[in-house]
């Protein structure tokens, strides 16, 4: 993948759209041709987590019309696209969070290193705990600091004694970057953080399982400019361990946090590319009038 | 400088000072009727309490009067065994009648001697029995002791009686009224603190009958309230917010609960009569049946206010934990219930509150009959305090109309203790997130 970008959506130079022409093929798996509508190239070689014509209805509303999509190893893949296109739900899917939602129906198939998450065998319990989400507001949950962290590992049964859960602990705090902030006070409420500590703590609780996948659901939206930066440093320095799917209204932060980004709209999933090429030669009008910020 | 913005500024401003004095006039007026509200309520409130104490403090004191009882040895043991059996069974009666008739030689005459017995109460005897019992060398010797008074002498020395009155007209006659004046002269009659209010059981004498004995099935019967209504409506509620499909059987439930919070609470009475007692066959009076019939009672109110409080802790949580891997079970009982539960707690309160003064459902299931003993257990007949104040309430004695009021200033203490706890829980346990 690209290295990461130094541009910003700001001076990115408009470019004459391309001709949605170009079908994407699957490279990983010559002859297997997919069918989709989606400028640009879907698929990765080796994903991670593969969606194949995923639907999703809520109720009678059709949310997510036919997306396939690749994930890559070791990289971030931005959803961008205007409010209400579908990226949270594709997000929500990939570990299954819509399954608390009654109304909520999904078709095609999600897979997660070639099993399918949606299979009847496989265990969404076992499954978040491989795919970890960070939410649009920080939700540490009422407790210390040190109880916020230790809850993943202790519900799962990583650890054996209190030492072993100390270490994941401190490491977890470390890989956020809040432990020499919090380390003289674990024992204090997750909530006391400021807002920028409080999402720096809820990755922290989602790396202390040590997940494949860690999906964020605009997770600087609610957050000051100087905790988005953090936040932005932090996800780079994650990339080199995990998976990062990372939904964001901002643009800006796409181009630089992102080596893949994918654009939504209205439900359908319209292009996907390096995110070189998307900020810079969009392959298709609405990725164009959306990234130069004629809607959205 | 007028340009056309500038001009259409003013006009508005124009408007809005127009405006501004009917508006603020609004909010004077709407501010009065609410303080006017809450000044009505106060008032209200005030007077109930009023009546009550004024009524009531009076029962927290009672008469006693002093005799030189002599520990006749003839009278209390002719045997001489002094065995407890025979002190516990001797005539004691006769010693305070031998005193009464040393105090006042003068009275001879039958029924005279008959009304002048009647001054100290038959509480007297179990005075005397016991000081011997805990002291046998009292026998034969001489003492003086404070003996309850009856309630007419009672009403008499509290001012309750009007001496204007014609004598027959008042249920206590100018001898005794002279009799009773001149043990006063004597400062042998005094004011004591009324501790048999608080512990006695209930009594055809007013001077001798206490809550304790209403107290006790009072608690009785929450005991049992507590330990079913909470458990199952805790449960309920759990299940039906967090767990159960939103479906029409869930809106049918949910529909048919808050209608039984609105069902007259007579008819858990009645029903708890059919269930209970008619069909299980449990004994009546029983603070069993009783907790029973106010757990089917209270049973809505904590399903009601215990789903309020999982409503109201905030969705985010439980993403929170769903997303870390937690199954829904671990998500309710790890972090949606500790948070809920000083809001379940609160409205469990507040239902054991509107449990403890419910009086018609109790009825019912025959916990009005009056009993003397203090309920020794859940299936022991029983009484609760609001009962005991409507068998009070219906009693002719005058000296039961304090004692009405004393038990409802006892029921009120406990519920606002109770009422107390639940706003101290609530400011204590609120979490902010």
């Amino acid at each position: 993948m690209s290295t990461q970008m130094a541009t910003t959506g700001d001076n990115i130079p408009l470019s004459a759209p391309r001709a949605a022409v170009t079908a994407a093929e699957d490279v990983s798996r010559p002859g297997a041709a997919l069918e989709t509508k989606t400028v640009g190239q879907v698929t990765v070689a080796n994903p991670v987590v593969s969606a194949r014509n995923v639907n999703v209805y809520y109720g009678e509303k059709h949310a997510i019309h036919d997306v396939s999509l690749d994930i890559g190893r070791n990289a971030v893949i931005a959803l961008i696209g205007p409010s209400g296109c579908g990226k949270s739900t594709f997000l929500r899917c990939i570990n299954r969070m819509n399954d608390t939602i009654d109304s909520a129906r999904i078709t095609g198939t999600i897979t997660l290193d070639g099993h399918d998450i949606y299979d009847k065998r496989e265990d969404v319990v076992q499954l978040r705990a491989r795919v970890g989400m960070v939410f649009q507001k920080p939700n540490p949950f009422p407790k210390s600091i040190y109880e916020n962290i230790a809850y993943g590992p202790r519900i799962h049964g990583l650890v054996a004694n209190r030492a072993d859960l100390d270490e994941i602990v401190q490491t977890s705090l470390q890989k956020a970057g809040l432990w020499d902030e919090v380390k003289d006070r674990l024992e204090h409420s997750g909530t006391s953080l400021s807002g920028g500590q409080q999402q720096r703590l809820c990755i922290a609780r989602a790396i202390a399982v040590d997940p494949e996948v860690i999906l964020m659901d605009e997770p600087c939206s609610a957050l000051d400019p100087i905790a988005t930066a953090r936040i932005e440093d932090l996800i780079d320095e994650l990339r080199q361990n995990y998976t990062i799917v990372i939904v964001t209204h901002n643009m800006q932060q796409a181009a630089r946090v992102s080596q893949r980004t994918a654009y939504f709209h209205l439900g359908d999933l319209i292009e996907v590319g390096s995110t070189d090429q998307i900020f810079t030669n969009p392959g298709h009008k609405l990725t164009e009038d959306y990234i130069t910020g004629r809607f959205g | 400088m007028s340009s056309p913005t500038a001009a259409r500024a003013r006009t508005t401003q124009q408007k809005v000072a127009a405006g501004l004095v009917r508006r603020y006039r609004a909010e004077r007026r709407f501010r009065a009727y609410g303080m006017a509200a809450v000044t009505i309520g106060i008032v209200f409130v005030g007077f109930l309490f009023w009546t009550i104490i004024a009524k009531g403090y009076t029962a927290f004191a009672q008469t006693f009067v002093a005799l030189d009882v002599e520990y006749s040895a003839e009278v209390i043991d002719p045997a001489g065994t002094r065995s407890r059996e025979d002190l516990e069974t001797a005539d004691y009666a006769a010693l305070i009648k031998a005193s009464l008739r040393q105090k006042f030689p003068e009275v001879t005459e039958h029924s005279e001697l008959r009304k002048l017995y009647g001054l100290v109460s038959s509480a007297g005897e179990v005075t005397l029995r016991d000081r011997v019992l805990a002291n046998p060398k009292l026998i034969g010797q001489r003492e003086r002791v404070w003996l309850l008074a009856k309630d007419q002498v009672d009403m008499l020395v509290k001012g309750q009686v009007d001496r204007a009155l014609p004598e027959e007209q008042r249920n206590i006659d100018n001898q005794t009224i002279g009799w009773v004046d001149r043990l006063r002269a004597e400062h042998r009659v005094e004011k004591q603190f009324n501790r048999r209010f608080f512990t006695g059981g209930d009594s055809r004498d007013p001077e001798q009958a206490g809550v304790g004995g209403a107290i006790a099935g009072s608690f009785l019967t929450l005991v049992i309230t507590l330990l079913l209504s909470f458990p199952i409506g805790v449960a309920a509620a759990v299940y039906l917010e967090e767990f159960a499909p939103q479906n029409r059987l869930t809106d049918l439930i949910e529909v048919n609960i808050n209608n039984l919070a609105a069902v007259p609470s007579i008819v858990f009475g009645l029903l708890g009569l059919a269930m209970f007692i008619q069909f299980f066959g449990l004994p009546r009076s029983a603070p069993l049946v009783g907790g029973l019939v106010l757990t089917l009672m209270t049973l809505p109110t904590i399903i009601i206010t215990s789903r309020a409080a999982l409503k109201a802790v905030p969705p985010s949580i439980r993403e929170a934990a769903l997303g870390m891997g937690a199954s829904s079970v671990q998500t309710v009982t790890h972090h949606v219930l500790p948070m809920a539960v000083p809001g379940m707690l609160t409205g469990a309160i507040i239902g054991m509150a509107r449990a403890l003064g419910e009086s018609a459902p109790l009825l019912m299931i025959g916990m009005v009959a009056f009993i003397v003993d203090i309920p020794q257990g859940f299936t022991s007949a029983a009484t609760v305090l609001p009962v005991q104040v409507y068998l009070w309430a219906s009693s002719p004695e005058r000296a039961f109309v304090e004692r009405t009021s004393g038990a409802i200033m006892v029921l009120l203490a406990f519920l606002l203790v109770m009422n107390a706890a639940a706003v101290f829980l609530r400011s204590r346990f609120e979490r902010r997130w």
